[in-house]
């Protein structure tokens, strides 16, 4: 990409540089937890991880891990910094957000440290894009300390079929209860609603169940108790990301 | 003041049609202008800060089989109506498979400008839709601020880089600002610029290429990489590339000298002015079809936002 590289002054400036061939492989990922306006991302050498949290309520993380990057180096220990997401998916995106069959934009990220911005140079084409976006300081995010020993239920879905569940939810819910058993129904959708009560079940040797491993009945309200989603995604060149979203219980009712 | 007119090719009725689905993207009302040789729809805006005033030509034999008309008085032998563009596109989109169109000003209960439409049928019997598209008649007295605009002479002209491209980003840009800045170079460099408190885009274009001016002087002692700029109002600027109908194969810039007709391929040129007063600067674009045969002359003049 000599286009790209001409543009960097002093690569050793840099804390963070970090390329892609194909900006999608990052930009996909960062849809996936767009729910607020702001994110903060953390930097090792072994990749970023990018966080949005709402209200200490639901956080979700974005795992794009280093071998994910054509290149990619971080000079310090680890660097944090805070960003506006809308305005980074806006410039990850400016040649368009519907990709054209076969035209790939490239992305170069270069971060020089606390109070520098962000500096993004996208190429597609032939046409370079700059973009400085200024950083902010990092707010504390929650850390959900959760250890595989305190697992009680552990439900792994194909997530098509959870999709198309979601999508018909009666919205005039106020909550949504999850429920979470060994014995039948397994694993429950319901929702209340104004046209009454409904139940969407998953039984366990589902096509859509991948693993399922109950030992306690639980039922949950609303988007659980510390229930924690995580989903593999398969970005274009086949290469998987993770993203993960914690949830705090609105109420835990009790097994009835 | 009487006008009829008649377009019976099916090329000429499509680019027809085609030019007002332009003129309907970019002005809500316009004034429709005819002359014994040509059609012109104009819109000018007199708000300078940031203002759209827009020019475009038709070249009336390239379109119609026929055409009379017979203007206000034998020294103004032209005709001025308002009307609402919509209305017109509206009505050519009946014109679609046509076997003839013909357009008059009439009167019916007011001044109207009439569209029948020929159509065959599946038993190859015709029959005829007619819209009534209701003008306004524009007084002799307002026709001053109607005149052809004079394009002062651009400080850079620049071939535009291909339109889907500039298309994407003016319309990411568009969601971080509203306040683009163009900025051109003798060299064949165009970016396009937004700057807020939180973040600078800019995206660079290279390798454009030049026209040549219309003032040779002015280009000998400008230069090459000396930068041009203007301040505009992107909404303004997204609305012209979207109501790009032609594809052009290379988007020039000369503001005067262009000759219509040209068979160089469709044309859509940007020229900057940038004066020592604000108001007076601006970004002119000028888009021209393809079809040597019947060539429409567009030109959209965007004046600079205020700093």
């Amino acid at each position: 990409m000599p286009l790209l590289t001409q543009r960097i002054p002093d690569e050793n400036d840099y804390c963070l540089v970090a390329s892609l061939d194909n900006v999608r492989n990052l930009s996909t990922i960062l849809k996936a937890i767009h729910f607020r306006e702001h994110a903060t991302c953390f930097a090792t050498k072994n990749g970023i991880k990018v966080t949005v949290e709402n209200a200490k309520c639901v956080q979700a993380n974005a795992f794009i891990q280093a071998g994910i990057f054509q290149e990619f180096r971080v000079q310090e220990e680890s660097v944090t910094f805070r960003i506006n997401l809308t305005v980074l998916l806006d410039c990850l995106s400016i040649f368009g957000s519907s990709p054209v069959p076969g035209t790939f934009t490239a992305l170069r990220m270069c971060y020089q440290g606390y109070g520098y911005p962000l500096m993004l140079f996208l190429e597609e084409g032939g046409v370079v894009t700059v973009c400085k976006i200024n950083t902010q300081e990092p707010e504390e995010t929650l850390d959900f300390d959760f250890c595989s020993t305190n697992v009680i239920n552990k439900i792994i879905l194909q997530s098509e079929g959870l999709r198309e569940a979601f999508s018909e939810l009666d919205m005039t819910s106020e909550v949504l209860q999850i429920t979470m058993s060994p014995d039948k129904p397994y694993f429950r959708l319901s929702t209340f609603g104004n046209a009454g009560s409904s139940h969407l079940d998953y039984p366990k040797d589902s096509d859509l169940m991948e693993l399922f491993h109950c030992n306690e009945t639980q039922v949950n309200r609303s988007v659980g108790c510390h229930l924690v989603m995580k989903y593999m995604i398969r970005n274009e060149d086949g290469q998987i990301c993770f993203v993960e979203y914690y949830c705090c219980p609105d109420e835990e009712v009790p097994d009835s | 003041m009487k006008f009829r007119a008649k377009i019976v090719d099916t090329a000429c009725l499509n680019h027809f049609t085609r030019v007002s689905n332009m003129i309907a993207k970019l002005a809500k009302t316009c004034t429709l202008r005819i002359s014994p040789d040509k059609l012109n729809f104009i819109l000018s805006d007199r708000v300078a800060n940031g203002g759209v005033s827009m020019w475009c030509e038709l070249e009336q034999e390239n379109f119609f089989s026929e055409f009379q008309m017979e203007g206000v008085s034998a020294e103004n032998n032209e005709i001025y109506l308002e009307l609402t563009s919509e209305n017109l596109s509206r009505a050519l989109k009946t014109a679609q498979n046509a076997r003839a169109l013909k357009i008059k000003l009439t009167n019916k209960h007011f001044p109207c400008l009439t569209v029948s439409i020929e159509l065959l049928s599946v038993s190859s019997s015709s029959r005829v839709v007619t819209h009534d598209i209701p003008v306004k008649v524009i007084p002799r007295k307002l026709w001053k601020d109607l005149q052809e605009p004079t394009v002062p002479d651009a400080d850079v002209s620049i071939y535009l880089p291909v339109l889907k491209t500039m298309k994407s980003v003016v319309e990411k840009m568009k969601n971080i600002s509203n306040h683009l800045i163009i900025e051109a170079n003798l060299n064949g460099e165009l970016n396009l610029k937004i700057e807020t408190e939180l973040v600078c885009v800019t995206t660079h274009f290279k390798d454009l290429g030049n026209p040549p001016l219309a003032s040779e002087n002015a280009s000998q002692d400008r230069n090459l990489e000396q930068m041009a700029e203007v301040h505009i109002d992107i909404r303004k600027l997204l609305q012209f590339l979207a109501g790009q109908q032609v594809n052009p194969t290379k988007a020039t810039c000369r503001p005067t000298e262009l000759p219509l007709g040209s068979t160089l391929g469709g044309h859509i040129y940007c020229g900057l002015v940038c004066r020592a007063s604000h108001v007076e600067s601006g970004c002119s674009l000028n888009s021209m079809n393809d079809d040597h045969r019947s060539a429409a002359h567009v030109q959209l003049t965007l004046q600079q936002v205020s700093l």
